[in-house]
């Protein structure tokens, strides 16, 4: 019966999608959006039924459909446990987001199509879907490569942006570069011996390759999916892209889509080569580590709050990287049990970071949607005129900056106690490696807290800066109810940390070379690492938290006497006060940009007008800042300089004359015939 | 795992704590004035200073929201949960299986995020410069405090507090090896960083411009304003505390016997008075720094913790 019922539900998956996709065919744009969000909520809810089946049951979703695409070996589908994890994530985002769409699409109705819309997000959801559950390099190349196109399309919704764009471009051709090496990837990993593109006949195959193979295929997945995750300094699409799609479709691609480049990373490099040389995780940590501190690094100076978001998935992506390559180092010094924490720990702030940027993102769309204003310097006062917003929003923003009682608490934590064990008993070189990991990851943490300080005290707090933020509205229920679950999900996730993460050991157990038995971690409601290195307990802290703040509260209303006073904020004895007084977005930053500077290295442009008459009178001072990422003006303008010459030159083909079309079809055809017959 | 004398020493522990807090700083500012030749105010003036404050009508700004309001029980119940998590007298106590040192951390600066949003949220100028420095200085501080955290806990192969005691008073030589004295200063001067002490920032000043803790603080008044300064006491006590005890832990009691209490009570005591007149002597020894060039007192926190994380692979 069982194997009928994982079966049925995911064709109900399947169906769901299909019928948002099917929004299409709808007359008006209301049944569009409302096609969308229902078809998003029964096949995310589906998904989420799905990936608990097969987490819960003994067996996993197989699928074959050898008829389609026969010649290419036809489509197979696999969902095991690890594949259920990321599977019940994106269920478990879809739903919420969904709803939220629906009226946050609204805004479109009229400007862009939201037919188009339709078919695009459903097609979207449902290719992230079968990403993990493919089983063969057929499927999960097309799913990825749909996923890849239709968020593209859902990216560039806005297309009479110049911004939307050019972000569009970025991801468009950093996607490609991505798919490319994971073609050759797969390639490589599939070269001896195997007639069969399957999933199973590569890991089998995988244990015979050359160390060589091994680690170019490494090497390749670790670029084509750190792209799609996020990894510096492949990561350049993502602050582009992620802010110039509708709100609601960043929330998609900065909770979940990423994750399926980190997806990819475990499929690729833990469950087909089963882990590796020392180096790999080594370069995993070098590489998350330094992901992190520059994501969070940009994501503290940045002034536009849907790219301050973007950097922050950065920096998520870098934290949970850096949890994944402390799992491949300890697999290759033989400390499975270890490996088993660290890799647990990268899955559990997987599934935390979910939660809490959906809701931000929510977040910031609310904001977008009420002000139309994403300059956090021109924002300001929305704590009062949107409450729902503001809570959804600092839930979010505690939870992102790792503060106890919320669920991103319970990853970091972990995540450190993770590293314990590696830095206790490895070599010297690889503790000292794992130490300032460690140190990274702190950093990371404290100037998480910074900026998300920053983000909702200078965006919420305080004055309205602008006109726009003074006439801002709360969203309608659509949104109220979209972003109120998945803000709801944060601390619920932290009362459920140990549940979660035993069903995570439970999905990695076996999985390349961890230990068959998954690692307990609890003690009841205490959250227990398994040497007994460390214990915590996120539900304890928030009951008693909750208790002694509570009962202060109460002792203070029943004991004191005095009165309450409204009055004007002091400002040294100047009557009324403005938003110009007020601390902006830049000047939060200030100080940690001036400790960073060589890193960010601005160019700052100060124009001081001073009275004609004496140079001490100041008519005028303008400052203008700008902030572009060094590095990748190092990295990527060469290259796209060289891409522009390069398709300058191949222009000269062009003539426009079909004499000369016809001599190249010509040349062309005699080329192939040439080397169908020579070889 | 839930007896009751357990749990009734616990929270007693947690109120003596509280109780002691205004003390600590009383006598800090007592010591600092005598050592500038004044005659300063006796040690229990912020009892005085609480009484009055709890009694004193409110002035809260028209542009404050909610969060102004929710912020000082926030504060406040977080350092008390810290004060529950910290060994002040008996180790192990119930609450002490989940006493973590990166849980006290994070709640430390769950209180600190709270401060820098009431800070921003009257829309005072002072307030968002005190947020920015404080949550700048709060950031940096971090990976000195994790390393600090490392060195203890690869010495005693938890980060769990009580078993961090109980391995120091099991084998007492390692509290001399360069491992714990140089995490010790590391830790030292984070905790001048994290509670607003000397050099980097003056808990005296009444200059605005170069205030950090006090520019936050600025437009609480009344019981609000107790609660913030109390709690504020409360962290300097618990980073004494943890000084103390983590790292010199005799003298704490491992039962649950009268006398026992009695000694551990004595021992937290002196202490906390020495660790207390380290600071008064250092504070008026000792100028503020410019805040750029806290990093820089910071990053020698850093590299100590991270010569201690080193010296305990050298040893072993």
């Amino acid at each position: 019966m069982s194997a009928d019922v994982v079966r049925a539900s995911f064709w109900l998956m399947c169906c769901g999608f299909l019928s948002a996709a099917a929004g299409v065919f709808s007359p008006a744009p209301r049944i569009a959006r409302a096609l969308t969000a229902a078809g998003g909520i029964i096949g995310g809810a589906a998904a989420v039924w799905l990936s608990a089946l097969v987490l819960a049951g003994p067996f996993g979703f197989r699928l074959e459909i050898p008829q389609v695409l026969a010649a290419a070996g036809g489509l197979a589908f696999h969902l095991d446990r690890l594949g259920a994890i990321f599977l019940a994530v994106i269920g478990a985002v879809t739903v919420p987001v969904s709803i939220y769409g629906f009226g946050y699409a609204a805004a479109y109705d009229g400007r862009y199509s939201a037919r188009w819309i339709a078919l695009q997000t459903g097609v979207f959801l449902l290719s992230m879907c079968l990403v993990v559950c493919a089983a063969s390099v057929l499927t999960f190349v097309l799913a990825w490569e749909l996923m890849a196109v239709t968020s593209w399309l859902l990216v560039i919704t806005e297309h009479d942006r110049p911004d939307t764009v050019r972000g569009g471009l970025w991801y468009l051709a950093m996607t490609h570069m991505s798919l490319a090496a994971l073609l050759a990837a797969f390639f490589l990993l599939g070269r001896h011996g195997t007639t069969a593109w399957t999933f199973d006949a590569l890991r089998a195959g995988a244990r015979s390759l050359p160390p060589g193979t091994r680690n170019a295929v490494f090497i390749l997945a670790l670029i084509g999916f750190g792209s799609k995750a996020g990894l510096i300094p492949v990561h350049v699409w993502l602050p582009r892209a992620h802010p110039a799609a509708p709100s609601h479709v960043s929330a998609l691609m900065s909770a979940v889509m990423v994750k399926l480049g980190v997806y990819g990373l475990l499929r690729v490099g833990l469950d087909l080569l089963g882990g590796g040389p020392a180096w790999w995780g080594v370069v995993l940590v070098a590489a998350g580590a330094s992901t992190a501190l520059t994501g969070v690094l940009y994501a503290l100076v940045d002034d536009d709050l849907k790219r301050l978001l973007a950097y922050s998935t950065i920096e998520n992506v870098g934290l949970i990287t850096l949890g994944a390559g402390a799992g491949f180092l300890f697999l290759s010094l033989a400390q499975p049990a270890a490996a088993a924490v660290a890799f647990s720990a990268a899955l559990l702030h997987v599934v935390n970071h979910a939660a809490f940027k959906g809701a931000l993102f929510l977040g910031a769309g609310s904001v977008l949607h009420a002000t139309g204003v994403r300059d956090i310097n021109r924002l300001g006062g929305l704590v009062k005129r949107a409450p729902w917003t503001a809570a959804t929003f600092l839930v979010g923003s505690l939870s992102i900056a790792a503060l106890p009682p919320f669920n991103g608490f319970a990853s970091e934590w972990l995540l450190f106690q993770s590293f314990l064990p590696g830095v206790a008993s490895s070599r010297a070189s690889i503790a000292v490696l794992l130490t300032l990991g460690v140190g990274a990851l702190a950093l990371s943490g404290g100037l998480a807290a910074a900026t998300f300080v920053k983000a909702f005290g200078i965006s919420f707090l305080a004055m309205p800066r602008s006109a726009e933020a003074a006439d801002a509205h709360e969203a309608g229920w659509a949104m109220r109810t979209g972003m109120a679950i998945l803000a709801l999900a944060c601390p619920v996730l932290a009362v459920l940390t140990v549940p979660v993460l035993s069903a995570i050991s439970g999905a990695l157990a076996g999985v390349g070379g961890l230990p068959a038995a998954s690692t307990t971690f609890s003690l009841g409601v205490v959250l227990e690492t398994p040497q007994a290195l460390g214990r915590v307990s996120p539900v304890a802290i928030m009951a008693v938290l909750a208790a002694v703040s509570a009962g202060v509260w109460l002792a203070i209303r029943l004991v004191s006497r005095g009165r309450r006073r409204v009055d004007d904020t002091w400002g040294c004895g100047r009557i009324g006060q403005t938003s110009r007084m007020e601390y902006t977005s830049t000047a939060f930053a200030e100080p940690l940009r001036r400790i960073f500077g060589e890193l960010y290295r601005p160019t700052d442009d100060l124009t001081v007008t001073v009275q004609p008459g004496s140079p001490y009178h100041i008519r005028a001072i303008t400052f203008r800042t700008q902030l572009h990422p060094w590095f990748e003006r190092g990295v990527y303008d060469p290259l796209v300089r060289a891409t522009h010459a390069a398709a300058s030159r191949v222009r000269a083909l062009q003539s426009g004359s079909i004499n000369a079309y016809l001599a190249y079809i010509v040349l062309v055809l005699v080329v192939l015939l040439g080397m169908v017959i020579g070889f | 795992m839930f007896d009751t004398a357990g749990i009734a020493v616990e929270a007693g522990q947690a109120l003596l704590a509280l109780a002691l807090a205004p003390a600590l700083a009383g006598f800090i500012r007592w010591m600092k004035a005598r050592m500038q030749n004044r005659r300063g105010a006796p040690f229990w003036q912020p009892y005085a200073e609480l009484r009055k404050l709890f009694r004193k009508d409110m002035v809260v700004s028209r542009h404050a929201s909610w969060i102004f309001h929710l912020a000082p029980f926030v504060i406040f119940g977080s350092t008390v949960v810290v004060s529950l998590l910290v060994p002040v007298l008996v180790t192990p106590l119930p609450f002490n299986a989940v006493a973590d040192l990166f849980a006290v951390v994070y709640l430390l600066l769950l209180a600190t995020v709270f401060l820098a949003l009431a800070g921003l949220d009257t829309g005072s100028a002072f307030g968002g410069m005190g947020s920015s420095r404080e949550m700048t200085i709060a950031a940096i501080s971090e990976p000195a405090i994790a390393l600090a955290i490392l060195s203890l806990a690869l010495a005693a192969g938890s980060t769990n507090l009580g078993e961090i005691a109980a391995r120091t008073i099991a084998r007492p030589s390692s509290a001399i090896s360069p491992g714990h004295v140089l995490a010790f200063v590391a830790l030292f001067i984070v905790m001048l960083a994290e509670t607003g002490r000397l050099p980097v920032d003056n808990p005296s000043t009444h200059l605005e411009l170069t205030m950090i803790h006090e520019a936050m603080i600025l437009e609480y008044s009344g019981p609000y304003l107790a609660l913030v300064e109390w709690a504020s006491w409360l962290k300097l006590l618990v980073f004494l505390t943890l000084a103390g005890n983590l790292f010199v832990p005799w003298g704490l009691a491992t039962s649950l016997a009268p006398s026992a209490l009695a000694v551990a009570f004595l021992s937290t005591v002196l202490k906390l008075v020495v660790l207390a007149a380290a600071v008064a002597v250092l504070e008026t020894r000792v100028a503020k720094l410019r805040l750029f060039r806290v990093p820089e007192l910071l990053a020698v926190s850093f590299v100590l913790g991270l010569l201690a994380v080193a010296s305990s692979f050298s040893v072993r």
